[in-house]
C-alpha cells in the first residue's frame, strides 16, 4: 500500500493531477508533498460549480442574494432553497452541495438555540460564523470523511445592532467581508462589488438591494426572474422579496442604466 | 403556594398566575413571571419544584423554537403540548423526573383557541378552563398576579391583579 501511493505520489509532483479518485493520497487525509489538502481543494471546486450568491452589508441593512436555478417543467418551485435563517437575526447563503447545506443549517439552527438556552443570550454572527467554520474544519482532519462541499455567506445583526456579514469556505476559515460573492462567477461578481461598493451605493436599503442586484445581473442569464433577494433589517426578521419586487427593482436599475448611457452619449457629442 | 388558572373563551385564552417565588416561608420574589412565551401564540405557564421550572420550560421552548427556525412555519398548540407531555413522560420514569405542573394556552389559526393541563405525572388534558394549586384557601397570600390573553392577534398582557393595598 505505501509503495503504492509513493509512486502516486511522484505523479502529483510532476504537475500532472491524474483522475482525483484513483489518487489514494486524496481518499484518505494526508498533506501532498507540496502541501496541499487535495479533497479540501476539491471541495472547493465543487462550489465554484454551484451557483452565484451575493452578500452586502449595508449600514442597516444586510442583503443575501442568489442565482436561482430554473426548475424543470413538471417540478415545483419551491421559493427558498438557497437562503435559510438560522436564528431571528442571522441568516446564511449557500454555494455548492445542497445536501451538504442542509446538514450544516441543521446544526447551525440547534447551535443558535442552544446558545440562547445556556447563556440567555441571541448568538452574534461571529460566533455561529465560527461554530460553523469549527464544524468544516473537523471534516478536513478526521479519516473517512469527506469535508462539506459549501461555501456559506453568513448574514445578520448583533444585539449591539452592528450589521455583519462573513464568509466560510470547505476548509474550514472564516473572513468577515463588506461584500462578497461565492459560487460560479464569483470572481467576475467579487471585481464588480470592488468597483461598485462605494458609501453611497450602500447609503440606504434600497441603494444596497439595488447593488446586490446589479451584482446578480452580472452574471444572472435571464434577468429579474431568476434572482431570489432576502434582507435583514436591524430587529426585524428575516424578509425574502417577493418576485414582483424584485421585477420593480430590476427595471428600476435597467432605467438608471438607459439614463446612464443617454448621458455619456451627450457628454460624447457636447 | 403557588396558582395557576386558565380559561378558554370563544375566541381567545385567558391565563393568570401569581407572582411568588418563595421557599418555605420566605417569600423572596413578588415581581416573579411563570409565564413562558414559546410562541407568537402560545404561552407555557409553569410551577412547582424550584429550578426544575425554568430548565424544563426553557428546554420546551427552544425547541419549540428550533421546530420553527427549521420548518418556517410555528408548532401549533396542540402539537407543543404533546410534545411538551412527551418529555415530561420521557423523563418520569427516568433518574431525574421534572417534578413541574403546567398550563398550555395557545391560538391555532384553524382550530381556535386551546386550553392544555398538563401534571408532573405526564397527564394531558385538553379543558375549557384549568387551574393548579390551592387558589380558593391560600389566595390571601399571593398578593400579585400577571394575567396575559392570547387571541388570533397573539399575547397581549392585561393589567396586573393586586390585591390589598398596591
Amino acid at each position: 500500500m505505501r509503495t503504492m501511493m509513493c509512486s502516486r505520489l511522484d505523479e502529483e509532483q510532476s504537475g500532472h493531477r491524474t483522475h482525483p479518485h484513483l489518487l489514494l493520497s486524496t481518499i484518505f487525509f494526508f498533506f501532498s508533498p507540496d502541501g496541499h489538502l487535495f479533497q479540501v481543494e476539491y471541495a472547493q471546486e465543487a462550489v465554484k460549480k454551484g451557483s452565484t450568491a451575493v452578500g452586502i452589508r449595508g449600514k442597516d441593512i444586510v442583503v443575501l442574494g442568489v442565482e436561482k436555478k430554473s426548475v424543470a417543467k413538471l417540478q415545483e418551485e419551491r421559493t427558498v432553497r438557497k437562503i435559510c435563517a438560522l436564528d431571528e437575526h442571522v441568516c446564511m447563503a449557500f454555494a455548492g452541495l445542497t445536501a451538504d447545506a442542509r446538514i450544516v443549517i441543521n446544526r447551525a439552527r440547534v447551535e443558535c438555540q442552544s446558545h440562547r438556552l445556556t447563556v440567555e443570550d441571541p448568538v452574534t454572527v461571529e460566533y455561529i460564523t465560527r461554530y460553523i467554520a469549527t464544524l468544516k474544519q473537523r471534516y478536513t482532519q478526521s479519516n473517512g470523511r469527506r469535508p462539506f462541499g459549501i461555501s456559506a455567506l453568513i448574514v445578520g445583526f448583533d444585539y449591539d445592532g452592528t450589521p455583519r456579514l462573513y464568509q466560510t469556505d470547505p476548509s474550514g476559515t472564516y473572513h468577515a467581508w463588506k461584500a462578497n460573492a461565492i459560487g460560479r462567477s464569483a470572481k467576475t461578481v467579487r471585481e464588480f462589488l470592488e468597483k461598485n461598493y462605494t458609501e453611497e451605493a450602500i447609503a440606504g436599503d434600497n441603494e444596497a438591494i439595488k447593488l446586490a442586484i446589479k451584482a446578480l445581473l452580472e452574471v444572472v442569464q435571464s434577468g429579474g426572474k431568476n434572482i431570489e433577494l432576502a434582507v435583514i433589517r436591524r430587529n426585524q426578521p428575516l424578509k425574502i422579496l417577493e418576485s414582483k419586487e424584485i421585477e420593480t427593482l430590476v427595471t428600476e436599475i435597467e432605467k438608471e442604466k438607459e439614463e446612464e448611457a443617454e448621458k455619456k452619449k451627450q457628454k460624447k457629442s457636447t | 403556594m403557588e396558582y395557576l388558572i386558565g380559561i378558554q373563551g370563544q375566541d381567545f385564552v385567558l391565563v393568570a398566575a401569581d407572582n411568588v417565588a418563595a421557599s418555605s416561608i420566605i417569600q423572596m420574589k413578588h415581581d416573579y413571571d411563570k409565564m413562558f412565551k414559546l410562541s407568537e401564540k402560545i404561552l407555557l405557564l409553569c410551577v412547582g419544584e424550584a429550578g426544575d421550572t425554568v430548565q424544563f420550560a426553557e428546554y420546551i421552548q427552544k425547541n419549540v423554537q428550533l421546530y420553527k427556525m427549521r420548518n418556517g412555519y410555528e408548532l401549533s398548540p396542540a402539537a407543543a403540548a404533546n410534545f411538551t407531555r412527551k418529555n415530561l413522560a420521557d423523563y418520569l420514569r427516568s433518574r431525574t423526573p421534572y417534578h413541574v405542573n403546567l398550563l398550555l394556552a395557545g391560538y391555532d389559526d384553524t382550530d381556535g383557541p386551546g386550553l392544555y393541563y398538563m401534571d408532573h405525572l405526564s397527564s394531558l388534558a385538553k379543558a375549557p378552563f384549568a387551574a393548579h394549586g390551592y387558589g380558593k384557601r391560600f389566595i390571601l397570600n399571593l398578593p400579585s398576579f400577571t394575567v396575559r390573553l392570547i387571541d388570533k392577534e397573539g399575547i397581549h398582557d392585561l393589567e396586573k391583579l393586586t390585591l390589598g393595598a398596591k
